[in-house]
């Protein structure tokens, strides 16, 4: 059963995530990418962090897509017009294809990972809350400034500078 | 076939080279951008995986700070783009050559 679900989510995840490369329109890109972090979601509860899978599905599914289709609307563009790569394009997608054969080859047949038992420890909530509050204490602190400062960079960025267009 | 780490790490590798593949062929910047996240969220799947096979918290701690980060990221990025759409009146890189001669 968990081998089946395994099987579904990642096909969900990488066939939708093969559908945001190649569709044209940036809203279908938009809703595939949703898609695809579900299947993820899925793969997170698969591997007992059901919390980070709800995190996720705020998160991204929630705000950064929406965030996206509000762009991609408010923009307005038309689909890409398809010109044809350029050499130095293709030279670095075959780079890019040899290096990932490389990966897979040497991930699957060369050095094969010790698949130790996965036992015990089903992150629960109370378990992150201790880490959280205790080994990782700075890097929280840290980390809601940052979002401060990326909130008054954004507003920053999108305001509109009437004094220099005014002179 | 049993599914066991190496599947997982597998998964995330594939995600990760098609997030890649997307940055490297698309014109779109919204598009490129989508792409970036995916292979972000590569990432994530694989340091959730290490995680669990290796019996420690420490990995879900650090997708916990990679969302976050994420989510900052993408408001300043689609900030930018909205900002340079602004000024250009275009999105798609070909035509974003100003700094190129």
């Amino acid at each position: 059963m968990a081998n089946f679900l395994f099987y579904l989510f990642s096909f969900v995840t990488l066939g939708s995530a093969a559908l945001v490369v190649i569709n044209k329109n940036a809203v279908n890109a938009a809703m595939f990418l949703l898609l695809s972090l579900v299947g993820v979601a899925g793969l997170f509860v698969l591997l007992d962090a059901a919390l980070l899978a709800f995190v996720l599905l705020l998160v991204y599914a929630g705000a950064v897509v929406a965030l996206f289709l509000f762009i991609v609307m408010l923009l307005d563009t038309t689909p890409g017009s398809l010109k044809p790569f350029k050499a130095t394009t293709i030279v670095a997608s075959t780079i890019g294809l040899a290096l990932l054969g490389l990966g897979i080859y040497s991930f699957t047949a060369r050095a094969p990972l010790s698949t130790a038992a996965p036992a015990g420890l089903v992150p629960s909530l109370k378990n992150y809350a201790e880490q959280l509050f205790t080994t990782y204490l700075l890097p929280v602190q840290i980390v809601g400034f940052m979002l401060l400062i990326a909130m008054l960079g954004v507003i920053v960025l999108s305001k509109k500078l009437e004094r220099e267009g005014a002179k | 076939m049993n599914v066991d780490l190496n599947a997982y790490i597998l998964v995330s590798l594939l995600l990760f080279a098609i997030g890649f593949f997307g940055v490297l062929l698309r014109k779109n910047t919204l598009v490129i951008y989508m792409c970036l996240e995916l292979m972000l969220i590569a990432s994530t799947v694989a340091l959730v995986a290490f995680s669990r096979y290796n019996d420690t918290l420490d990995g879900n701690v650090f997708v916990f700070f990679i969302l976050t980060i994420a989510a900052a990221e993408v408001a300043v990025g689609l900030a930018i783009i909205v900002a340079l759409f602004r000024k250009r009146h275009t999105i798609q890189v070909e035509e974003l050559n100003a700094l190129k001669h």
